[in-house]
């Protein structure tokens, strides 16, 4: 694609097209002039606080909210019993207490019944401050009756367990999708079967088998979830300040839980302080901003403190998978199968395209050329927080890039093979795109040995292998773990993918002003990702017009089109595109009023960056800036140009885009403690065509410490009462700057072949493939303990446990 | 009870509860809002400020306790429309991405540099460790640093 030297420079020194540039956006992030939703401060604003309950399973007896109530300051105290008589004009449910989920199940906005895990939002206090509306919450008494809770997902299903969803009428705690399915099968069952029992049969063949866990772990963006509320009640007028990754859908969902008219509702989502799927769902806190505008009459601010951000919000994975692999003892890949039972908690909140009740984990064939494979996906409800798809994941694409690379290294061990040797020998061939995978997938483009070949070569691979062996002889115990991981990113063709039957394409709007400076206004909405600039690059590439010629708007819904939002690594992929369709209709256009204006047919002009000339004739042409002002003339304008060049575009991809890379992690482990040093992290991605390569490797690292922290530290578990014992960041531990290496990054460029720039998106790369990585290291340095697995988060204990052959059961705390 | 703090050379006069936190005074009664709020235990530094000259974590100090004090905030940095070198240093090493953590981690760099004007490092890895950032594994945030230190004269408006 376009060498970034060739790229022309604009007079303020930026490319006019892709490469590195400052980013607009930190203009304001640097002076502390950020907009976040806690920063929104309206006239008149009240503040409010929720109740939640301390116990995973319990029926509400009673709720005496009078003393709170009593507290001055105190404005209204809202229970589940008050939303229950608000009657709501729609179609899903009749009444303010429940809500409907992403996944087309219910979850109670405020408990009536019973609360199902701790943390569940059980009142809601709106009061003149945040100090009163906490203090009223103290004030609340409410009368449990304890039940038991049903904490262990691999006793979800046992006859005799707790119902968790009686509310529905529930005899068991399966979860059923929208299309009435108990589990969720991909691949092909009976060749899959077949050729692993072949192969346990053929002494020329392996079979491995291993037990492998993706603990529940939550994205913790730095800010955490809020909202502004405010019902103009002469206009019925809802604006709604919120911590949203997708406003447009937001906006829908709650024009249908409201049943507030569509075009009354206005979503601003400001700048938003990390997201990482956290901020997909539509949470209780939110509806309950709503509401408490709609009972007083005043805007209504709801800020999460941390615990509530922890405990309640989405978490991510959760996935007890065993995983089995065939070989032949050459190292040549034959079937993989992976039984998962999945752990959704007390509400199937998971947000994904309908069709994917288990996500995009069906990709876990991975990077590898073999014909059978076959997956099966029991979900279950437990008393835990709901969720599951969130932090990075591509859908679940960190779950099934884990458990390949995971039991892939589980077989060269197994065969005392190199894993670098192992994944050369089965990694797909140029030749092989567009490659269907086993589970149907079908991957656009990869050039797989050369992108791990550079990644062994930055990593000095055979240099740190003789190191290892060094060091062993010595007592020393180092590891080298390889990830080789394909993601399929860009949600999605709307033929086969939709969130609550909406569609998941996305528009845009190109506006060009008389004077040549442009708007771009996007659907999907920046958590950091540096829209503003990469945005307007795109445009920059296809018109010539200086990026910072062109501002970019987006998270507000009355000034951007519908569009899904920013999630799945979908911006670039499906808005990205957008972006340069668009651009493109605008440039198509200018050709005709340039034509018109040179006295020419468009046929007879050719275009070079940012002007369109004569054939034959250079010197006779016209700037997109020209043209932009003749658009506005006097100038007789011929068919199809109706007097500017603004356009509209809706992108509907063809397929998804297919990122990959290979990351090698080098760790030294001390077997006295169980400490592990990540020493090195190599990483080499490719993800097409990138735009701003500086924001695209600083989306990697930050997704590589992603990877050090779940492998290593990040954890949510559970008692056997369900108490959550990763309930605040003294509990829940995220990387510093001492626990992440100065990672390494490498590049391989291979253009999706269906994207208007070639572009396949990067934003959760680095948190797919990393995990395996470190963990494989780990594993590496513990192998002549004889350790085959251990699951994450390897702390020290858990480490030094798997020394002693006990490794530890993650998800449960220690009995 | 009345307090007075400076802040950012501007004493602030307010009548407030005893039990009102720092990081709350700065955002509501001073009304600035680049200080943030993140995690109410210590951990993740976002709120990080300076009380007469030292990084504190704003949300674990009383406002009462900064009664009399300076406080220097993340628009402190900023003189005369001129940026301050570590603002510069973000800037120009993307060592910022959703800007939550920012500000926070500008006063502690700034403080660093102020104390240590040639870190290694380790040395900068260590000062920034009781902070948390979600976005950019922090490669980029010592490499801000590290050009601020490199740039020590105050820098041209470039953003």
């Amino acid at each position: 694609m376009t060498a970034v030297e060739e790229v022309p420079l604009s007079a303020a020194g930026n490319p006019i097209g892709f490469g590195s540039m400052r980013r607009v956006e930190d203009a304001r992030f640097v002076r502390g002039q950020g907009n976040y939703v806690d920063d929104v401060n309206l006239p008149g604003m009240l503040h409010s606080a929720i109740l939640r309950s301390p116990h995973a399973h319990a029926r509400i007896v009673s709720i005496d909210a009078a003393a709170a109530e009593a507290l001055p300051g105190v404005v209204a105290v809202i229970t589940g019993k008050i939303l229950e008589g608000i009657p709501r004009p729609s179609l899903l449910g009749d009444n303010f207490a429940w809500m409907p989920t992403l996944s087309y199940d219910t979850q109670a906005v405020l408990a009536t019944d019973k609360v199902r895990f701790q943390g569940q939002e059980v009142a809601y206090v709106i009061a003149e401050s945040r100090y009163i509306a906490k203090d009223a919450l103290e004030l609340i008494d409410v009368e449990y009756e304890i039940l038991e809770p049903v904490m262990d997902a691999k006793r979800a299903l046992d006859a005799g367990a707790p119902i968790i969803r009686d509310d529905k009428g529930q005899t068991d705690n399966s979860i059923t999708d929208v299309h009435g399915n108990k589990t969720w099968e991909s691949g092909n069952a009976e060749s899959t079967a077949a050729a692993i029992a072949a192969a346990k049969a053929d002494p020329n063949c392996v079979v491995v088998t291993q037990e492998i866990m993706y603990p529940r772990v939550h994205p913790a963006p730095m800010e955490t979830c809020g909202s502004v509320s405010y019902l103009d009640k002469v206009t019925g007028q809802l604006t709604m300040y919120t911590t949203t990754q997708a406003p447009h859908a937001h906006r829908t969902v709650y024009a249908m839980v409201a049943g507030l008219p569509e075009q009354k509702i206005r979503i601003i989502s400001p700048d938003i302080g990390g997201g990482f799927g956290n901020k997909v769902p539509v949470y209780p806190g939110y509806v309950l901003s709503v509401i408490g505008t709609i009972v007083t009459g005043k805007p209504v601010k709801w800020i999460e403190d941390r615990g509530e951000n922890l405990v309640s919000t989405g978490f991510a994975r959760d996935y007890h998978m065993t995983a089995s692999i065939a070989a032949t003892k050459e190292g040549k890949i034959l079937a993989v199968d992976v039984d998962v039972l999945a752990d959704h908690g007390a509400f199937n909140g998971v947000a994904q395209p309908t069709n994917y009740p288990a996500g995009f984990f069906n990709i876990f064939s991975g990077s590898y050329d073999y014909a059978d494979a076959h997956c099966k996906v029991t979900p279950v409800y437990t008393n835990k927080a709901p969720g599951g798809v969130a932090y990075a994941c591509s859908f679940r694409i960190t779950e099934a890039a884990y458990v390949i690379e995971r039991v892939v290294d589980c077989l060269a061990q197994e065969l005392q093979m190199d894993p670098a040797e192992l994944r050369l020998k089965n990694l797909l061939r140029p030749e092989q795109f567009p490659y269907l995978s086993p589970t149907g997938w079908e991957y656009d483009s990869g050039e797989y040995e050369k992108t791990m070949r550079v990644a062994m070569e930055m990593a000095g691979y055979d240099e740190l292998r003789r190191e290892q062996a060094e060091k062993r002889a010595k007592g020393e115990y180092m590891g080298i773990g390889i990830s080789f991981f394909t993601e399929g990113v860009g949600a999605g063709p709307r033929r086969d993918m939709d969130i609550l039957g909406l569609g998941m394409a996305d528009g845009i709007e190109l506006r060009v002003h008389p004077t040549g400076k442009a708007q771009l206004r996007l659907s999907v909405q920046s958590q950091g990702q540096g829209h503003e600039t990469t945005f307007a690059q795109i445009v920059a590439h296809e018109l010539g017009i200086p990026p910072e010629d062109i501002e970019v708007l987006h998270g507000d819904t009355d000034n951007t089109p519908f569009g899904l939002g920013t999630y799945g690594s979908r911006s670039t992929p499906v808005s990205g595109a957008a972006a340069s369709v668009v651009a493109r209709k605008v440039r198509d256009r200018a050709r005709i009023v340039a034509a018109a204006a040179l006295e020419c047919a468009p046929d007879d002009l050719d275009w070079e960056l940012g002007r369109w000339y004569v054939k034959g004739d250079r010197e006779r042409g016209k700037t997109i800036a020209e043209i932009a002002l003749l658009s506005h003339s006097s100038l007789e304008l011929p068919e199809g140009v109706e007097g500017h060049l603004d356009a509209t575009a809706v992108y509907n991809p063809p397929s998804l885009t297919y990122p990959y890379g290979c990351y090698i992690c080098v760790v030294d482990v001390d077997p006295g403690t169980g400490q592990v040093k990540v020493r090195r992290f190599i990483a080499v991605d490719d993800c097409g065509t990138r735009i701003n390569p500086m924001i695209v490797e600083g989306q990697v690292h930050g997704g590589l410490a992603d990877g050090v922290g779940m492998a290593l530290m990040e954890l949510i578990a559970f008692d056997s009462d369900g108490n959550n014992l990763g309930g605040s960041f003294m509990d829940y531990l995220l990387p510093t700057a001492v626990e992440c290496p100065d990672w390494e990054l490498g590049e391989t460029v291979t253009p999706s072949p269906h994207h208007p720039i070639g572009a396949k998106g990067v934003g959760e790369s680095a948190t797919v493939g990393s995990p395996a990585a470190v963990v494989n290291a780990v594993i590496d340095a513990l192998s002549p303990f004889g350790v085959r697995h251990a699951d994450m988060p390897l702390t020290p204990a858990n480490v030094w446990r798997a020394i002693q052959g006990n490794a530890m059961r993650v998800d449960m705390a220690i009995e | 009870m009345e307090v007075t703090i400076t802040v950012n050379g501007t004493p602030v006069t307010s009548e407030i509860e005893p039990r009102k936190l720092l990081v709350h005074f700065v955002r509501e009664d001073a009304g600035l809002r680049g200080t943030h709020w993140g995690c109410d235990t210590s951990n993740c530094g976002t709120c990080v400020l300076w009380v007469d000259g030292s990084p504190v974590k704003s949300c674990t100090m009383l406002a009462a306790q900064a009664d009399g004090h300076e406080v220097t905030t993340v628009e402190g940095l900023e003189q005369g429309g001129v940026l301050d070198p570590i603002q510069q240093g973000f800037i120009e090493c993307h060592g910022l991405q959703c800007g939550f953590c920012t500000p926070g981690m500008m006063m502690t760099g700034r403080w660093l540099l102020d104390n240590n004007p040639n870190p290694s490092e380790a040395e900068i890895r260590d000062c920034i460790s009781g902070q948390i950032c979600r976005c950019t594994g922090y490669k980029n945030i010592v490499a801000s640093i590290q050009w601020a230190a490199e740039h020590p004269a105050t820098s041209e408006v470039t953003a």
